[in-house]
Formats: structure tokens, C-alpha cells, sequence
């Protein structure tokens, strides 16, 4: 075998390959659809365009997807994140609205505070209930995901809040160094969470707890301790997330603020290569995970795709990059390709390689 | 017997891994009505031979042959559905579905479209039944020891025609009799005209059952040799390659008494430490630089009694003192802070993480005790790891390899690493060397001597008697989950005293001291 044919594996073999390779291939047909699709213009001294929308619109979601990221490498999953989007944006939305200057920071910043410290509590909630109770991490959230909506009506009384506030809206639509603030803030995040997880310890036990609990107990690993935090800091990135859906429009539906993001995180957390049993997560698995569902979505209006084929559309892509990614599907495909059955393991590809006991 | 043909024949196979040659140029063939044992160290290639034939690997160069007919499993089911079975040394049964449908699962006998349940019923009991095992079909496989769970494996691997079955460590967890039971079994179905390839780490075994021998190196072939013509000592030659040091340490004396208890301080008593429907109240005294060895029939209490020791179980009675000070253990954060380490006899459930390097393994331990906000700086880690990789001739000596890819051997030896690495006062070792081969097992016993030499205390666990008898200063019997005896290992202790207060249990003779 040839040493370029050799690097050429060892590039198929990465694990970001095909989510990179599934972006790159969306990026292009849109641009053979739309031959302006990947232009970007300065205007006023900010840049637009396709591109720099995709990268702000996924931001709440690149948010929320790193929170799930965590919970699902301890084996868990966290249903309640879009509740969690609305009650958050609901409360600071509140204040914001009640406050004689919608305009002020200080405001602005205590409206934040607020909602980020009542976001940790729910958080908290959903920690205790899997790692002292005990209960099942779908269960136990799924409470949260459908009281929370109901919470989110109560603190909005029922109502849309609409709020006019410089500051708040900043964080959807703000600008920063000629690109959308938003960009910057799920950056930060990214950053903060991978120095939080990779720079300590907690990264590698996150990884031990989710991939045998009792070992990890039997190590002296306070497996408890470790579950409950994931649950907070997935809130905490939830709140984060839905004070940008609800300054992208000024307002907070209890409603349909955050609705059903939590799939679409846990989606882009899959593409990813973080795998639901737990074990290994990947922080830049899950960006780009989120990006490609972003790239998706904006996919589907920029081809004028009714709405009711979108979410067709939608499912029939998702299913093929999970397929592509899949290193028993692809074997499979191989085999048939080349006549000769080749063992599906023999593949480099392969991640769950197996050797000689 | 040998005139006949071959049923299974493998030629020159060869099969890489990344990083790894599994097996280089490996012949194989296996006759009717014989037991045929793979022999070789850990890593040596016999699970992976094993893996190819079924398989579970693709094969990279070389051709199988089945009844003279070229052929190429992509997988178990495939290979079962041709004659092949295998029951691996893990027992692969669904724990929560009843013992009928566990042999049947998969191939249930069909009436228009819909399980037959009575048929499935009647021909499990039919099945059992041929294996002289007379248990409730319709009970939860979990209900039943493991031994009876290894037969209903057996049971399953043979319905379907079965004329190759492949045993791939199947005593590791048995005791005794259970090894009896099986035995008589694998020998009538030889004489019923079943191939049996059999794998095994214990020596005696092999040549209690076995009728030919084939030997495996560093995943290349040492020869085919009838039982006959391979004395045991030339069998571990072969296995090792060189003749080790290993074969006097496994002929020498039992350790004497005197050289560590009386300079050792006590250093772990608990008194009257129980726990409910686990083991009675015991109490036992560690002292350091100590090796007290636990001896037991399977189920014995043996490993209960380590893990109230270590606080894996919460102990419901009794008191503990740690350096004469009172204390307890009721969790393992305690335990680990007061100096104690525990290796669990479930390396796969309890010790490793499977996903994580041998790296992230090792330092596991000490990184938990220090708390996740304190990192051990990388460098330190690798100082650490490359040390004990050294020490433990760990293979292959990958620090960032996961250590799911390390043999059975390799990956005790990580574990063993991990406890090291945080210096305990206490080492608990549950049936450390269980499935394991013998280079490795040499290892391990000479470091538990070479530990309680430098002053550690060792909990040394093993259904191995010879073993115990070996290393341990002093010997607890346990039986029926209470602790029945204390013996000091001196001249008048030896194999069958130990095994006479097992069986009895009258010999309530308190230690000495």
C-alpha cells in the first residue's frame, strides 16, 4: 500500500472526517443551487451573508449541545434543556419588562443573573433526582421538559413578553469585531467549557463515570457528585442558549422558546461521536454536529423547500449522515461494492477496534 | 482417533491489528471426538485465532477449512449456523430471560408464525437433560451459579448440530467440583463425536481432559504435540519461550511465618464487622507488611468480606480501627484514604474502563483522591505510567492504547498499577490472577512478595489453594460466608489441612495470636 494511500486512510479514519466531509458536501450543493450562497459582504462594518448567518443561528444551539455533550459521556441525557431555554429567557425577559429602563445594564445584568441562578436550581433538580434518587436520566428530565413549559407560562402569566432592551437584544444580534456577538459567546463558552473539562480532571472522570460507574466507584471517584454537575452545567448552557433565542426577537414565548431543541442538540452531540451509552465525548464533534444542523435548516429555506416537506427533507439527511457514519453500514456497503466479503471489522475505520487477548 | 480426517483445518493465517501482529502464519487443525487445547501466554493469539475462526475478525492471509470445504464465517451466528460453536469465558446470556429462552433465543421453534413455547419448554429440558442437569427451564438464568450458567452456554452452543465446539476459558470461575461437572460433560460429548477446542490457563486441567495440545507464541505457532509426548514443565517451556526463573518460584516453599508478623504493626483490625445476607460477622486483624491470604469455595463470602474491608458494601455491624484509631469504612473514598486498595475479581465490571488509555486506567485512582480540580500535571502521568509499565512489563507498552485492547493479563496488571501508583498501606487483591497465564501470574506473585517486603499489608484472595499457600503468611478459611479459621502458615499447614476446614469448618481454631 502506498504511503499517500496510507495517510488516506488514516484521514478516512478520523473521527471528524465524515461529519466535516457531510458539511462540506451540504456547503457545496447549496452554492451549485445558489451559486452566492457562500458570499459574504461588509455592510456597515459588519460582515453578511449565508455563512455568517449559519454560524450565528447555531449558536443556541452549539450552546445547549455542549451541556447535553457531558450529560450524555456520563450515560445520561437531559430532555429539559428547551424548557430550561424558556424559563430562563421568560424570567429575564420579565424583569427586563417591569424595569422603568429597559435600556439600563445593570438591569440587563441582574435580569441575567436571575435567570442563570434559577436555570442552576432547575439544573440542580434534575441532578438530584439521577444521581441521589437515582431516577433514570430520561424520566427524571423529562419531568422538567414538561412542567418547565408550564413554568415558563406561570412566570409569563400566559402572555408573550415583549421587551425593547439595547442590551439584551445585543446578545442575539449585537455585533463584535465585525461578526455577531452570539458567534463570540458560544466561542467563549466552547472555550470555557473545554478548559473546564480538559484542563482539570473532570474531563477524564466524566469519561470514567460514563463508562463503568461501579469501577469508577470503586476507584474512590464520587460518581454522585460528578453526575449532579453535569446536569448543572447543562442548564447553565441552556440558560445561556435561550437568553439568545429570546433576544433574537425581543420577546419570550414560554411556549415555543427552545421547543424541541433539545432533539436537535442530542442530534448534533451523535454526529458528533459522542456515544449515548457514554463514555468519550467530543467537544468539537458536537460544534460541528451543530453546525451541520444549523447549515440543514438554513439549507431548507434557502431552496424554497415547502414547509411541508421540510421536515422530511430534514429527517431523510440526518438519517443518511448518521448511515455514512455508521462503520458497519459503510462496511457493509464496501463489501457489496467489491464482490468479495471483506470482514466489516477488518475496516481501519473501525473505533471499537478489538485486539488479541 | 488421529486417522480420521480433520473436521477444522486452518492454514498460515495471519491477522494484524493496528500496531499489532494478532497472528503470523498460524496452522490449526482439530479432529473428531478429540479435546483439543490452544495453549500460550496472554497476547500469545489464542482468543484472536479463536476470533478469526468465528468470525468475529476478518482474516488477513491464510484459508479455513471445514469438513474439506473452504469457508469464511463474517460472524458467530454464521459459524454456529455451520457446526462452529463457541462459548466464550464470559458467559453470554441475557441474566433477566429464563433458561429455555436463553438456549433458544433467536432460533425458537415456530407454530404458524408464533413462539412455540411449549416445544421451547420441552426440548431445553431435553437439552439439559443430555448434560445430566435437572434445573427449572423456566427460572431466570441470574437465579443460578455460574457454573450451571456456563452449561446452559454449553447447552445452547450445542443444539444447534454442533460439531466443533469451541470452550474458550470456560473454568475460569468454577470451583472444583463445577470443573468435575463440566468435564464429564466435554467428555461425552467427545465421545459423541464433537470436536473440542479448549482453551485454558490451568496446567492441571489440560492435562485432565485434554488429548492433544497446540501452542501459541507471540501469535505465531510452536508446534502440535499429542498429550503424551508434552510433559508439563516442556508445555510452560514452550508457552514462555525460555526457561523462567518463573518455574522456581512456582516450586518454592511456602513463605515462613516469622520474617514480617512480629516487626508489623496492626494495622487494620475490624471486629465483628458484618453484614447482613452477605457475611457473617468476622473479625480479623491485617498487620502491615502482612500477606494474609483468604481461602474459600467459590461463594464462600471471600469476596465479601473484601469489599466491606474497602467499603464497595456498607457494613451493618462491627467497628473498624485504622493505626489503633477507630474509624470507619463506609464507602471507598474512606477506604482509599485511609491507605487501602482494592482489585476486584470483575476486572471488567469493577476494575477497568474499557473506553478510557492505559494512561487515564492508571491514574485513576490517585487522580480520584486528589480531586478533579487538581490535576496530576501530564508530565508526572507519564513519569508514573511509564514507570509502572516497566515494573509490570505491561504489553504492549502503549500508555495512550485503550485498555480494552489489552489481554485479560495486561489489563490486571493495569489495574494493579492503578493501586500502586497511590501507595496503599492495604492492598485487597480479588483472585488477582484468575484467567491469566502463568508468566503473568509469576509476575504477580513475586510483586505481592516483594510489596509486603517494603512493608505493605496484602488481602490476598484466590481459589487457587497453592497459591495461597504460597504467598500468605497467615491463611483466614472462609465457609458459608462466615470466617471459620485463621491459620498461621507454618509447617503443619499445608493443602490438605486448609481443605479440611473448608469442608468441615469444625476446626474453630483461632490464629494464635
Amino acid at each position: 500500500m502506498s504511503d499517500a494511500g496510507n495517510r488516506f486512510r488514516t484521514l478516512l479514519g478520523h473521527r471528524l472526517f465524515w461529519p466535516v466531509a457531510v458539511l462540506v458536501v451540504m456547503l457545496a450543493a447549496n452554492t451549485v443551487y445558489r451559486p452566492g450562497f457562500l458570499s459574504v459582504e461588509v455592510n456597515n462594518g459588519h460582515l453578511y451573508g449565508t455563512p455568517i448567518d449559519i454560524l450565528r443561528l447555531s449558536a443556541p444551539l452549539i450552546l445547549v449541545a455542549l451541556g447535553m455533550t457531558l450529560v450524555i459521556s456520563t450515560g445520561g441525557i437531559d430532555l429539559s434543556v428547551g424548557s430550561v431555554c424558556a424559563i430562563s429567557g421568560a424570567i429575564a425577559c420579565l424583569y427586563i419588562s417591569r424595569a422603568p429602563d429597559q435600556d439600563n445594564l445593570v438591569t440587563v445584568l441582574t435580569a441575567l443573573a436571575m435567570a442563570l441562578g434559577a436555570a442552576l436550581a432547575l439544573g440542580a433538580w434534575n441532578g438530584v433526582l439521577v444521581s441521589v434518587i437515582g431516577i433514570q436520566p430520561i424520566i427524571a428530565t423529562l419531568i422538567l421538559m414538561v412542567a418547565g413549559r408550564g413554568l415558563a407560562q406561570l412566570v409569563a402569566e400566559g402572555q408573550i413578553i415583549t421587551i425593547n432592551s439595547g442590551p439584551y437584544r445585543a446578545i442575539g444580534l449585537g455585533h463584535l469585531l465585525t461578526l455577531p456577538l452570539a458567534i463570540f459567546i458560544a466561542l467563549a463558552a466552547a472555550l470555557l467549557v473545554a478548559a473546564f473539562t480538559r484542563r482539570t480532571a473532570l474531563g477524564m472522570i466524566v469519561e470514567s463515570v460514563g463508562g463503568n460507574r461501579e469501577a469508577s466507584r470503586l476507584a474512590g471517584i464520587r460518581s454522585g457528585r460528578v453526575v449532579f454537575l453535569v446536569y448543572v452545567v447543562s442548564a447553565a448552557c441552556a440558560a445561556i442558549a435561550g437568553f439568545m433565542m429570546t433576544a433574537n426577537v425581543s420577546s419570550a414565548d414560554g411556549n415555543n422558546t427552545g421547543l424541541w431543541v433539545e432533539l436537535d442538540a442530542i442530534l448534533a452531540v451523535v454526529i458528533g461521536g459522542t456515544s449515548l451509552a457514554g463514555g468519550r465525548f467530543y467537544l468539537g464533534g458536537t460544534i460541528l454536529g451543530a453546525l451541520i444542523i444549523q447549515t440543514l435548516t438554513t439549507t431548507v429555506y434557502a431552496m424554497n423547500i415547502s414547509p411541508q416537506t421540510a421536515l422530511l427533507f430534514k429527517a431523510v439527511v440526518v438519517i443518511a449522515v448518521c448511515l455514512i457514519q455508521a462503520p458497519a453500514f459503510r462496511a457493509k456497503f464496501r463489501r457489496r461494492r467489491s464482490g468479495t466479503p471483506p470482514p466489516p471489522q477488518s475496516s481501519p475505520q473501525r473505533q471499537k477496534e478489538q485486539v488479541p487477548a | 482417533m488421529t486417522d480420521s480426517r480433520p473436521v477444522l483445518t486452518m492454514t498460515g493465517i495471519s491477522k494484524s491489528f493496528p500496531g499489532v501482529r494478532a497472528l503470523h502464519n498460524v496452522d490449526f487443525r482439530l479432529f473428531p471426538g478429540e479435546v483439543h487445547a490452544l495453549m500460550g501466554e496472554n497476547g500469545a493469539g489464542k482468543s484472536t485465532l479463536i476470533k478469526v475462526l468465528t468470525g468475529v475478525y476478518g482474516i488477513d492471509e491464510g484459508t479455513v477449512t471445514l469438513d474439506g470445504e473452504q469457508v469464511a464465517f463474517n460472524g458467530p451466528m454464521q459459524a454456529a449456523a455451520a457446526g462452529v460453536s463457541t462459548v466464550y469465558q464470559e458467559v453470554n446470556l441475557c441474566p433477566n430471560l429464563s433458561v429455555a429462552e436463553n438456549i433458544f433465543i433467536g432460533r425458537e421453534p415456530r407454530r404458524l408464525g408464533a413462539v412455540n413455547w411449549g416445544e421451547v419448554r420441552r426440548r431445553a429440558r431435553q437439552l439439559l437433560a443430555r448434560l445430566d442437569l435437572d434445573i427449572d427451564v423456566t427460572a431466570p438464568v441470574a437465579s443460578f451459579s455460574l457454573a450451571v450458567q456456563q452449561m446452559v452456554a454449553i447447552a445452547r452452543a450445542i443444539d444447534v448440530q454442533a460439531r466443533v465446539l469451541i470452550l474458550d476459558e470456560p473454568t475460569s470461575s468454577l470451583d472444583a467440583g463445577e470443573v468435575a461437572q463440566l468435564f464429564r460433560i466435554m467428555r461425552q460429548l467427545r465421545d459423541e463425536g464433537i470436536a473440542i477446542l479448549f482453551v485454558t490457563h490451568f496446567l492441571d486441567q489440560v492435562y485432565g481432559i485434554a488429548d492433544r495440545i497446540t501452542v501459541l507464541r507471540n501469535g505465531a505457532l510452536v508446534g502440535e504435540y499429542p498429550i503424551a509426548e508434552l510433559p508439563q514443565l516442556a508445555l510452560v517451556e514452550k508457552m514462555i519461550g525460555k526457561e523462567l526463573d518463573v518455574l522456581e518460584l512456582m516450586e518454592e516453599h511456602p513463605r515462613q511465618t516469622a520474617t514480617a508478623t512480629e516487626g508489623g504493626a496492626p494495622f487494620v483490625q475490624v471486629s465483628n464487622l458484618g453484614r447482613r445476607g452477605a457475611v457473617a460477622p468476622f473479625s480479623l486483624t491485617i498487620h502491615a507488611g502482612e500477606v494474609v491470604g483468604l481461602a474459600g469455595l467459590l461463594g464462600s463470602g471471600r469476596t465479601e468480606v473484601a469489599r466491606l474491608l474497602f467499603g464497595a458494601d456498607r457494613a451493618d455491624r462491627g467497628e473498624v480501627q485504622v493505626d489503633g484509631t477507630r474509624t470507619g469504612l463506609r464507602n471507598p473514598v474512606q477506604a482509599i484514604d485511609q491507605g487501602i486498595g482494592f482489585c476486584s475479581e470483575n476486572r471488567r465490571a469493577e476494575g477497568i474502563i474499557a473506553d478510557l488509555s492505559v494512561r487515564e486506567n492508571m491514574i485513576l485512582a490517585m487522580q480520584a483522591a486528589r480531586g478533579w480540580l487538581r490535576p496530576i500535571p501530564r508530565r508526572r502521568q507519564d513519569e508514573l505510567v511509564d514507570r509502572y509499565i516497566k515494573a509490570l512489563s505491561i504489553r504492549p507498552a502503549n500508555p495512550e492504547m485503550p485498555v480494552r485492547n489489552l489481554s485479560g493479563g495486561n489489563q490486571q496488571k493495569v489495574l494493579l498499577a492503578r493501586w500502586l501508583i497511590t501507595e496503599p498501606r492495604l492492598l485487597i487483591l480479588d483472585e488477582p490472577t484468575r484467567g491469566i497465564d502463568i508468566g503473568a501470574k509469576a509476575e504477580i506473585q513475586k510483586l505481592v512478595v516483594q510489596l509486603s517486603d517494603g512493608g505493605m499489608a496484602v488481602l490476598f484472595i484466590s481459589a487457587e489453594l497453592e497459591e495461597v499457600l504460597r504467598l500468605s503468611h497467615r491463611i483466614a478459611v472462609m465457609r458459608d460466608r462466615q470466617l471459620v479459621a485463621q491459620l498461621d502458615n507454618d509447617d503443619t499447614v499445608d493443602a490438605d489441612r486448609v481443605m479440611q476446614t473448608i469442608a468441615s469448618g469444625a476446626e474453630h481454631e483461632e490464629a494464635s495470636r
